[in-house]
């Protein structure tokens, strides 16, 4: 086995790594916060408004 | 109408009306231009070599020039509309909200396929790099290029989930980098610094334009590849601080860096390689760019270019990431796709589940898929992109004229970029067509079908209110 046997096996195990690193941490946020929370981004402003009118006025969009 | 200061640094990544996560406002017009340079610059490092093999040199220059055009005008348009609609997902949101839903939908994919196509083609090359280093540094037996693969492919995602500020500052400095590599390269190659070894005059003889003029229009097709990706500045419109000033500034910087890059990598490359040679970019020149500097005897260069193919390479695999996962959130908030992918990470504030949702994608086409499929097929997506963009700024100038919305940058000259783009892409169509007839018509054949699904299906889950969120007034003639 030279260097570059060593260094497939690296990059193997680095993969493995960054790809588990997000894995954990994307249970681990979507335990962590409620949906509404992490989908609460909006672009702009009159569809929000929409929403609290919906929500108001008890109306499902 | 409630009155929001996006550069609030009170508000910074909040929005009104009850956005409790939205997306970071960190970047500038640096970060702009690494996005958009960053994305493409991996095209002169290796690709536009093929409209060499299509029509010879000089319809390799003409092609450079011709894009080059069709690229100004789309960095025209683009500056524009962006600093207008300032929302993640670029095009697709300028669709939405100037078109209408159904181009949007189609814009959309567009925009993911292109990138995600892209990003899977880079990894190859990536890929494809580390196995010439390790057969150049001795290594026997032939490199299993699959890790390597995933790595670039899962460690620039794991960049791209942990936060926009750091993945695109990584991308500057890679891309600045591989950009000076050039301009070295060109200064100590051409005689400006030392003796020049340019031999145009010798190697243009009698090879002129090799197969006439059909040739410098079958050229058009790989012509794209000097600036394809500089349109992908626009997805970081949510995320820059000043969207009005960074966005333009960023994007036509791009466009002028590229137009410098391409008539420089063209004169360098084809002063040294013969057209045979550089014209085959499979069994002849892969990378022209290093395959000069290897010409020119100076192991220095040898180095630094080695070192651009490859940082050129990570940058656009990079920003492809960022980019076709920007569009893919924006779709899903808008409800376009499932509600689930337009969320946004409470620490990192990235849009972390669209992220992680394309990264097996591009590892299937990456290690599934051949190379010239994959990049026929991003170019294809591309392209039908650039043909949406006139049509695009047409309308959005007929129903709201300069006097009614604020832009933060007006295009010159209007409707001349629109139409010389719409007429440049009809002739693009057409080379694309002459070498990959079938592709693009299963292509077009699969946005139809999608088509008809969106508009019989998704479309009743879609929150149309998505496509009025813009404080502009009421369109003309409506």
């Amino acid at each position: 086995m030279d260097l570059w046997n060593w260094i497939e096996y690296g990059a193997w195990g680095l993969s493995a790594a960054f790809g588990l690193h997000m894995a954990i941490d994307w249970l681990k946020t979507d335990s962590s916060y409620s949906e509404d929370v992490l989908t609460s981004s909006r672009e702009g402003e009159l569809e929000a408004m929409a929403e609290e009118h919906a929500e108001k006025h008890g109306m499902k969009s | 109408m409630t009155q929001v200061d996006i550069t609030s640094t009170t508000m910074d990544g909040m929005g009104p009306h009850g956005t409790k996560v939205g997306l970071l406002r960190v970047l500038g017009p640096a970060h702009v231009w690494a996005l958009g340079v960053g994305i493409v610059l991996v095209g002169e490092y290796m690709g536009w070599n093929f409209a060499v093999g299509k029509g010879g040199a000089y319809a390799a220059l003409i092609a450079c020039w011709f894009a080059g055009i069709l690229y100004s005008c789309v960095a025209m348009i683009d500056s524009e509309v962006t600093s207008t609609v300032a929302s993640a997902g670029g095009q697709y949101t300028q669709a939405k909200h100037i078109i209408g839903p159904l181009m949007a939908f189609n814009v959309g994919l567009y925009l993911v396929f292109a990138y995600t196509m892209l990003e899977a083609a880079n990894a190859i090359t990536a890929g494809y790099l580390f196995s010439v280093v390790a057969s150049m540094t001795g290594h026997a037996d032939a490199l299993d290029q699959r890790p390597f693969i995933i790595l670039v492919i899962m460690f620039l995602a794991w960049l791209n989930y942990r936060g926009v500020l750091a993945t695109l500052t990584f991308n500057l400095v890679i891309t600045a980098i591989a950009f000076i590599a050039i301009i070295v390269l060109f200064v100590s190659t051409t005689g400006l610094v030392g003796s020049g070894i340019m031999e145009h005059a010798a190697l243009f003889e009698g090879h002129e334009l090799p197969y006439g003029w059909i040739g410098v229009l079958a050229a058009m097709h790989f012509g794209l590849w000097y600036y394809l990706g500089i349109e992908g500045t626009t997805q970081a419109a949510e995320e820059v601080r000043s969207p009005a000033r960074a966005l333009p500034f960023g994007t036509l910087a791009g466009i002028m860096t590229l137009l410098i890059a391409a008539t420089l990598t063209w004169y360098v490359c084809s002063g040294v390689l013969p057209w045979e040679f550089l014209g085959d970019g499979v069994n002849g020149s892969v990378a022209p760019l290093f395959d000069t500097a290897r010409l020119s005897g100076s192991i220095a260069l040898v180095w630094l270019l080695g070192f651009g193919t490859l940082f050129a390479t990570l940058a656009s695999a990079n920003g492809c990431i960022n980019d076709a996962s920007r569009a893919w959130f924006a779709m899903g908030r808008d409800k376009y796709l499932p509600g689930w992918f337009g969320a946004v990470h409470p620490k990192y504030r990235t849009p972390y589940r669209a992220i992680v949702f394309l990264v097996p994608i591009a590892l299937i086409f990456a290690l599934g898929a051949p190379l010239d499929q994959v990049i026929t097929f991003s170019i294809l997506s591309g392209l039908l992109g650039y043909t949406f963009m006139p049509l695009n700024i047409i309308l959005f100038r007929r129903k709201w004229p300069l006097e009614t919305i604020k832009r933060g940058y007006e295009h010159p000259f209007h409707p001349i970029p629109a139409l010389t783009l719409l007429t440049l892409c009809a002739v693009t169509f057409f080379a694309v067509f002459l070498g990959y007839g079938t592709q693009l018509v299963a292509m077009i054949g699969f946005y139809i079908v999608v088509s008809l699904w969106f508009h019989f299906w998704r479309y009743r889950f879609v929150n149309r209110g998505a496509q009025f969120t813009m404080p502009w007034p009421k369109p003309r003639g409506y």
